[in-house]
């Protein structure tokens, strides 16, 4: 097979071994798609940080939008279409949508307000402001949170989970697949 | 939560993914929705009671075929605005060629007859109908393409709204070409490109509200 181009020509290694670990990944193989996601969370933060130089703080939430973006979108990935442009059309919509609510949000803003605001923002103010998945979770409903709590996080079989929870197979599966589709919009909803 | 902690979740359990999946949207969208805007023609207006034979000339079939044409290359388009980074590649061109040459066959038509029945060609005598009729036949169709966009991921919203609109609208102009009694190009290439812009327009709109993720 010839080696994959990037956009200025040159051979891009790391374009062919991510989308191996992908299509390896949607065809069954968690452990080569966990390795695909933890090698793009670096791919992702160094996009990102370049582009959000005056939201270095916001860097880190939006890597995790951008993966949790990825993996409920992975079905739309056609292996015959580089990985880089999906990759990049995903981040590139997620930080562009960013941008817009903020820009909006501070179009709402008073001046006023907005001078006072630089006062009144702390370092702990931004942290605790920052996002937790963890805490947005336990907000999702119980047919969506008990399903990603025992098959995501307790690592449990959908036929185990279905066992305790008392839910149908279909049911879970559906659960996990809404249950993190919610935690998406909520992540655009705290923003 | 650690973002490698939140690799680890979303890896865990994740499971074999099925493939194409954009073609099995769509097929299911457009299944429901060809079936409802047929039955709201037959609500609405029903077929044309000489459709026996108006089958047997050819600007019968020419007039379905041109929507249909519409609406394969805007199906294109529209799968491939939903994917996210895919490249429109041929589909406007296509779309934009199908267009010219209607305008080429009817500037023919127009140019062949004489002066005196030109506007009447243009004009026809049902031209408000298809204005109405393909928006509304158009409409079960747009719903349909936008739940198949929505369950994907588009990033241009608009553009990805305007395609669903056209695929709709040019299904619509399929559907209510079955009713339609003008026979003329130049009604064809002037009432049943604007008809089809019209739900074009409203799916531009509805994009940006309606397909966000």
């Amino acid at each position: 097979m010839t080696q994959r181009k990037d956009a200025y020509g040159l051979p891009n290694v790391h374009e062919d071994r991510l989308r191996d670990l992908l299509v390896r990944g949607l065809a069954g193989d968690a452990a080569a798609y966990q390795a695909f996601l933890k090698d793009l969370s670096g791919y992702l933060r160094a996009f990102l940080r370049k582009r959000m130089v005056r939201l270095p703080e916001e860097v880190e939430d939006l890597v995790q939008e951008s993966l949790l973006a990825v993996h409920n979108q992975r079905h739309t990935y056609d292996p015959g279409q580089p990985l880089t442009a999906w990759v990049h059309a995903i981040a590139k919509y997620k930080l562009v949508d960013l941008l817009r609510r903020r820009a909006c949000r501070e179009l709402l803003n008073d001046p006023l307000d907005d001078e006072l605001a630089v006062l009144a923002n702390s370092d702990t103010n931004a942290t605790a402001a920052r996002l937790d998945l963890a805490k947005l979770l336990e907000q999702l409903p119980e047919r969506q949170r008990l399903p990603i709590v025992c098959m995501k996080l307790k690592g449990m079989s959908v036929v185990e989970t279905a066992r305790l929870t008392g839910m149908s197979e279909s049911a879970v599966k559906v659960g996990v697949h809404r249950g993190l589709k919610a935690l998406a919009a909520m992540i655009r909803a705290h923003r | 939560m650690k973002t490698d902690d939140l690799v680890a979740l979303l890896a865990t359990g994740a499971g074999a993914v099925e493939g194409n999946a954009a073609a099995r949207r769509y097929a299911t969208a457009l299944g429901w929705g060809a079936f409802g805007a047929t039955l709201l023609m037959a609500i609405l207006i029903g077929v044309r009671p000489d459709i026996d034979t108006a089958a047997l000339l050819p600007m019968f079939w020419l007039k379905l075929a041109f929507p249909a044409a519409v609406a394969v290359g805007s199906l294109f388009a529209a799968s491939r605005l939903s994917r996210p980074g895919a490249r429109l590649g041929w589909t406007p061109g296509a779309l934009v060629a199908l267009v010219l040459a209607m305008w080429l066959l009817s500037a023919y038509v127009l140019l062949g007859a004489p002066p005196s029945e030109r506007v009447e060609l243009v004009m026809g005598s049902t031209w408000e109908y298809c204005l109405y009729y393909v928006p509304t036949l158009s409409a079960p169709v747009l719903v349909a393409t936008l739940w198949a966009m929505k369950g994907l991921a588009p990033t241009r919203l608009s553009l990805a709204g305007a395609a669903a609109g056209l695929l709709a609208g040019a299904i619509g102009a399929l559907i209510y070409a079955l009713h339609c009694p003008e026979m003329e190009a130049p009604f064809i290439g002037v009432w049943y490109v604007a008809a089809m812009l019209i739900p074009t327009v409203a799916g531009a709109l509805l994009g940006p509200i309606v397909l966000r993720w």
